[in-house]
């Protein structure tokens, strides 16, 4: 392989050690090559932490000062041209255990010939220092030159060819039509293709075809709920507190507004203000202040064990470091104790953000399950309307009341011993007591109506600011020095306004078109969507110990023109979609892989595991049983017994686990009830994360774990069935087998693999044709009584026996790689 | 893995699977086992290691180290007597005890020196004690947390804060697997238990999860009934025969895809498929326990016969630990005496004392003792003052984080000693002149050095064990300087 050009902290992954190897010809980028050394190798002790700081010596920021250009005494640390006559190149390449950097103590590897390298032609060629990438805001990009210009004239394409070009590579055709109908459906709505679909598409022959498809999904409303998905994880969303008795709270309403945003299309700068400073709107909708409830979403401990004050501030770091991983992928929860070590992040920073979380109108302990203050009540339209009419109902009653109090007291003045007038006042007092009666059942059945109501934890400021102390060490019981509300200082101001800043300014500094942070760090992740990683690797951090970016021109690129779209999220998806870069077949061979196995280059299709609710969304959704019901609160699928028991307290409301019944359980995924100390096992053994805390990416790994589940799970097998239920309705073996196998993986059977599905369906077939029983047992789903035993025995008919072997066919296809990958 | 590799892989497992229907390949297994490598951090282990197995005793809900192990004779005159302010030294409380007296309670057990070495062991625990001379107490535990919660987090993930990885997934990241057909990391976690049956605190599966390492990395927690392992057992109507054929044609499927599209990771499916179909076989094995001679189980006592009593999950901790699993965890839960303990503490210690005896003379019997660790230790220690209703004979006892008492066994540690020591109250850790001291100069242990003393019987540096998330070098031991008790070792 020729010599590539170097690709940032990419070096320090053995995979990549053959594409990094540095050119002879580029010239050295201090922010990919040479910061990431230092922030690994050298921040520790010449960083921004001013406590930890060796001989006042500091390398991340500019070359004065402290900084790297320093006169000291005689000797620079580092001088522009002289690599002999730079302290830094005598310290990392001296044998000297006295004097070489990084020391032994640090536990910190040398750097090795490689990055040596790096330093020597780094400071050969002028040393020249820039400002962290991340930390400054993005320009616009000119488009780069690249020299095939047959392949695409979109702006991302161009952006990608040239580096790939850079690379010497070429990329991949485009994915086969029914390859590439799967991956787009599956990346928008997290569900395959129907077969309809899929005929459809292919019947298309106008240049617009895929263009329509992609329109078209981002219409359905799956698409919120997949596109939900992602971002529950990343706000650590669930069922339960997550502490000590891990009780239920209600806050479903917050995962339903998530879904219909996405599918609204809200802008994302909205989506953003709604969740950190929704309840401070004036006239708040019930959605902004259901959204504010992303302020709630921490873990906390119920009332009873721990110190109040404790978990006042464990609630508080709890939300400002959500705040910073979902916003900011900033590790900010790194300077609570201290100053961050490699970021610069100062540990009163943090408090002065610190500030504009502590302010929260509720007990920092819950009472028990359910509900916590501050909630609002959140009705489904046909709740809205009956108590519209109560209420309604209410104030006719009230004003009827009103005016037979005053005929009452009027007759009252002519009374006397008028006969009339008396038996005028008894019929008004008769009245009057029916609609004291009438009053009474009203108010009753509001209160019965509300009681069904679903609430929702929210946000709510007290009117009072409360001070905010610095707490030496992190600890709750050692106040410090008070600050006050402030963004860090690193990163642009607050706008300047009168008065005490609030959340809801906070959430416009996010994204006034200044933060450098927000809008790169969003795109990233919705990439990372559809690619499988980002273009910032570690898309929960964007500081010196991130990932450089493995397009950092196009990153910019589409950061500020999603901000000029107006924060456009379906258009960002659509204009990625569309790209040819995106399109490129996965099927690249087994040196592609080799050489690049993350498809950092973007050099061919992604290829990775679905999600855990993908997969299991997926069976239901090829065998027929999905209920596609949206919203509302959690539902219970079955699970192995005895799970939560086997790690609750006894008086925990999420002790016993009950599954739910009917077609509640086929629905999606999302919808799964999630307690932190025990989630679903199907979704956990495919990488679910607990929430327990903010996930911007998950691991993906492939486990013998993972196989057993899509061997044996009951509902998983059950679909198998059903779906074999269907599949035998087709006429004969050759359809059923094409029907299937396109069900499930969009793609048609070769010769060669239908062969081994006819032989396989053979095997079965006479592996239940010698076993009688076992066609019983799978037949029912369960274990036969001694009676149907005796029953079943010899009098199993072919009828069954096909099913049975049909039943193991489509197991076997819901089991293969292709089935649970999208590429 | 290059392609001429990879393709005889290919052809080797098609052989295999013609031949046999499951197999799995030397080379995809390299590439499962082995572990993930990043930097130059990849020489593990990095020294000769003393033990190749843990089997980590977790009494959840922290046992009172003062009616256990830590004996206080002197206790018995100051009985009701306040706890001298400068004792508790501004140490912080539960909410449970907060603004209440502090009255000293005795235990109310009987203690004795046992074995050689003469360790103070209390009457609640005769069997253990007749293995004192293979047991290493220290006395002088600590840990930051005062709750259960960030107790428990703390003592298996070495980190308050939810989200880190524990004990044993390090070791499954870093020294990789053992044994070919079961998994690296096995919690076995009583089903029952004789104390408090009410307030029973609660485990996470964090406690034994991955935080940031790859998944593959994360405890399987076996089951007391229904399949040990979850999701195990083939369906109803499925028999071993049909699983086989099924794999075969999945396999052959997945294989031919392999070759199309060139993912290595199809490769990997097909190897942990097979993995699966060997363990749906090692498993049920490693859990029958009818080949036990009967003189074993009475070793273990008559709980024994009750799946997912402790006794039952100690003999199986022997049985994995014959089978090369790395790291086997025991949760016995019902330890938060706050309340009637001398009863509580009766039942429980008669759930462990006979079966965790059983399972260290079993051990050595077997020659497995050597290079076996066996640690036991609650997450912290409870208060010598009462909580709630006091006499002599009744009394509960509030969290303590100063000082608690673990033990250890085998894997190269030193049997029939005593480390670190207490004050008279057994309420802080005191240094050889009497003085309070959580400094480790003076012997006191925090869970982190307990961490890093495991890590180094398995030959890990615990400083050089990292991965990196979120900026920094994440290790097991955290940021604060931990130290390996080599006063302890062999």
């Amino acid at each position: 392989m020729r010599p590539a050009v170097l690709v940032g902290l990419a070096f320090t992954i053995c995979n990549w050690a053959d594409i990094t190897t540095a050119s002879a010809v580029e010239p050295v980028n201090f922010n990919r090559d040479i910061r990431p050394l230092l922030s690994d190798r050298c921040f520790q002790c010449h960083g921004p932490n001013k406590a930890s700081r060796q001989a006042r010596l500091r390398f991340d920021t500019a070359l004065t000062g402290e900084g790297l250009g320093e006169d000291r005494g005689g000797h620079r640390v580092v001088r522009p041209g002289d690599v002999e006559g730079s302290e830094l190149w005598r310290r990392v390449t001296t044998d000297d255990p006295e004097e070489a950097m990084p020391p032994r103590e640090s536990h910190k590897p040398r750097l090795n010939a490689k990055e040596r390298e790096l330093v020597r032609r780094w400071i050969l060629e002028g040393a020249k220092y820039d400002e962290f990438w991340a930390f400054v805001a993005p320009r616009a990009i000119v488009q780069p030159q690249v020299n095939a210009a047959n392949w695409s004239s979109q702006r991302i394409d161009q952006f990608v060819l040239s580096r790939l070009e850079r690379e010497g590579w070429q990329p991949q055709p485009r994915a086969e039509r029914r390859t590439l109908l799967r991956r787009v459906t599956l990346d928008l709505t997290g569900l395959p293709p129907t077969r309809q679909e899929i005929a459809a598409f292919l019947e298309d022959g106008t240049e617009e075809a895929y263009e329509h498809v992609v329109d078209r999904l981002l219409g359905e409303m799956q698409y919120g709920e997949h596109m939900a998905r992602y971002w529950l994880d990343l706000v650590r969303f669930a069922d339960t507190n997550g502490i000590h008795h891990d009780h239920f709270r209600e806050i479903t309403p917050y995962r339903d507004w998530v879904i219909r945003a996405f599918n609204d299309n809200l802008r994302f700068d909205h989506f953003i203000h709604h969740q950190v400073a929704g309840d401070l709107y004036e006239n708040a909708t019930l959605d902004q202040q259901i959204a504010s409830g992303f302020n709630r979403l921490h873990l906390v401990i119920d009332a009873g064990t721990a110190l109040p004050a404790e978990s006042f501030a464990r609630n508080v770091i709890d939300r400002v470091t959500a705040f910073g991983t979902a916003f900011l992928g900033l590790t900010l929860q790194c300077a609570v104790c201290h100053d961050h070590k490699y970021d610069p992040i100062t540990q009163r920073d943090f408090y002065q953000l610190y500030a504009f979380f502590n302010n929260i109108d509720a007990r920092p302990e819950t009472p028990g399950s359910g509900v916590h203050a501050p909630f609002v009540r959140v009705p489904t339209a046909e709740q809205a309307l009956k108590l519209k009419g109560l209420e309604a109902a209410g104030d006719a009653i009230d004003a009827a009341a009103a005016t037979l109090q005053k005929v009452s007291a009027d007759l009252g003045g002519v009374a006397g011993d008028n006969l009339a007038a008396s038996e005028a006042v008894t019929a008004v007092k008769s009245a009057l007591t029916a609609t004291q009666s009438a009053s009474k059942k009203n108010r009753e059945q509001i209160v019965a109506l509300q009681k069904q109501v679903t609430t929702t934890l929210v946000m709510r400021e007290r009117s009072e600011v409360r001070p905010t102390h610095i707490l030496v060490r992190g600890a709750y019981d050692r106040p410090g020095e008070r600050v006050f509300r402030a963004t860090p200082a690193f990163l642009p101001e607050l706008s300047k306004k009168a008065g005490t800043p609030t959340r809801m300014d906070l959430a416009h500094w996010l994204t006034d078109g200044k933060n450098p942070l927000t809008a790169r760090v969003a795109v990233n992740r919705f990439w990372q969507q559809l690619f499988g990683v980002g273009l910032v690797k570690t898309s929960e951090d964007f500081g010196a110990q991130g990932e450089w970016p493995s397009h950092p021109e196009l990153l910019d690129d589409l950061a500020t023109r999603f901000v000029m779209s107006d924060w456009n999220v379906k258009q960002l998806l659509r204009e990625i979609l569309l790209s040819e870069t995106y399109r490129q077949s996965a099927a690249a061979g087994e040196k592609a892989y080799q050489t690049d196995p993350d498809n950092r280059l973007l050099g061919r299709g992604s290829r990775f595991r679905l999600d855990a609710e993908t997969v299991r969304d997926q069976i239901l959704f090829v065998s027929g049983l999905l209920n596609p019901r949206m919203y509302g609160q959690s539902v219970k699928p079955p699970q192995p017994p005895n799970l939560w028991k086997s790690v609750s307290m006894v008086s925990s409301s999420t002790y016993a686990f009950k599954a739910d019944e009917g077609d509640k359980i086929f629905r999606r995924s999302l919808y799964s009830f999630w307690k932190r100390a025990m989630p679903p096992p199907q979704m956990t053994i495919f990488d679910a994360p607990t929430r327990e805390r903010c996930i911007a990416r998950r691991e993906r790994t492939n486990t013998p774990l993972q196989a057993l589940v899509l061997m044996n799970e009951a509902e998983y097998f059950r679909a198998a069935r059903v779906f074999a239920k269907r599949i035998l309705e087709y006429p004969d073996e050759e359809t059923r087998l094409r029907v299937a196998y396109e069900q499930v993986t969009s793609l048609l059977p070769d010769d060669g693999e239908l062969e081994v599905l006819r032989n396989g369906l053979a095997a079965f077939r006479k592996i239940y044709q010698e076993d009688p029983l076992a066609v019983a047992v799978l037949e029912k789903g369960d274990a036969l009584s001694p009676a149907e035993e005796q029953q079943e025995r010899g009098s199993v008919d072919s009828a069954q026996i096909e099913f049975a072997a049909y039943s193991m066919l489509m197991h076997s296809l819901l089991n293969l790689d292709i089935t649970k990958t999208r590429q | 893995m290059d392609l001429a590799q990879q393709l005889s892989t290919l052809a080797e497992r098609r052989h295999f699977l013609r031949q046999t229907g499951v197999g799995l390949g030397a080379i995809a297994m390299n590439r499962l086992c082995g572990r993930q490598t990043h930097g130059e951090e990849s020489a593990l282990p990095h020294f000769a290691p003393k033990a190749k197995r843990v089997i980590f005793l977790f009494m959840a809900g922290a046992p009172s180290q003062l009616d256990l192990y830590d004996y206080k004779p002197g206790l018995a005159d100051k009985f009701k007597q306040p706890l001298p302010d400068e004792v508790r030294d501004g140490q912080r409380l539960t909410a449970m005890t907060t603004g209440k007296t502090h009255l000293v309670q005795p235990s109310m057990f009987k203690f004795a020196q046992q074995g050689e070495g003469g360790l103070w062991m209390s009457e609640l625990l005769p069997q253990l004690s007749t293995v004192a001379d293979d047991l290493c107490f220290i006395k002088s535990m600590h840990t930051d947390a005062i709750n259960h919660d960030p107790g428990k987090t703390l003592i298996c993930t070495g980190s308050e804060i939810p989200g880190k990885p524990s004990l044993g997934a390090w070791l499954s990241y870093g020294l990789g697997a053992m044994n070919r057909d079961l998994p690296d990391f096995i919690v076995l976690n009583s089903a029952f238990w004789s104390g408090d049956k009410v307030n029973v605190q609660a485990l996470y599966s964090r406690l034994w999860g991955t935080g940031f390492l790859p998944s593959r990395h994360q405890g399987v927690l076996f089951q007391a009934a229904g399949d040990p392992v979850l999701f195990l057992s083939n369906p109803g109507g499925v028999s071993r025969r049909g699983r086989k054929a099924m794999l075969d044609l999945v396999g052959r499927l997945n294989a031919r895809h392999a070759e199309e599209i060139g993912d290595p990771e199809i490769q990997t499916t097909i190897a942990q498929q097979e993995m699966a179909f060997r363990m749906q076989a090692s498993v049920p094995e490693l859990t029958d326990i009818s080949g036990e001679p009967e003189h074993i189980l009475e070793l273990y006592g008559d709980e024994v016969h009750k799946s997912g009593s402790f006794a039952r999950n100690c003999l199986l901790a022997r049985r994995m630990v014959e089978r090369n699993v790395r790291f086997i965890q025991l949760y016995h839960r019902g330890w938060d005496h706050h309340s009637n303990l001398p009863r509580k503490m009766r039942a429980q210690a008669g759930d462990i004392d006979r079966p965790a005896a059983a399972l260290v003379k079993d051990l050595k019997r077997r020659g497995l003792l050597a290079d076996t660790l066996v640690v036991c230790s609650g997450e912290f220690g409870r208060t010598v003052y009462c909580q709630g209703k006091q006499t002599r004979e009744d009394y509960g006892r509030d969290h303590h984080p100063r000082c608690f008492t673990a033990w250890l066994a085998g894997g190269g540690i030193r049997g029939g000693i005593s480390h670190g020591q207490t004050d008279e109250y057994s309420y802080n850790v005191v240094d050889q002149d009497g003085r309070k001291t959580t400094r480790f100069e003076d012997d006191a242990v925090h869970v982190r050095d307990l961490n890093a003393t495991i890590l180094h019987q398995l030959g890990i540096d615990h400083q050089r064990l990292t991965f990196p998330f979120q900026g920094l070098d994440q290790k097991l031991t955290g940021v604060v300087e931990a130290h390996v008790v080599k006063k302890i070792l062999v």
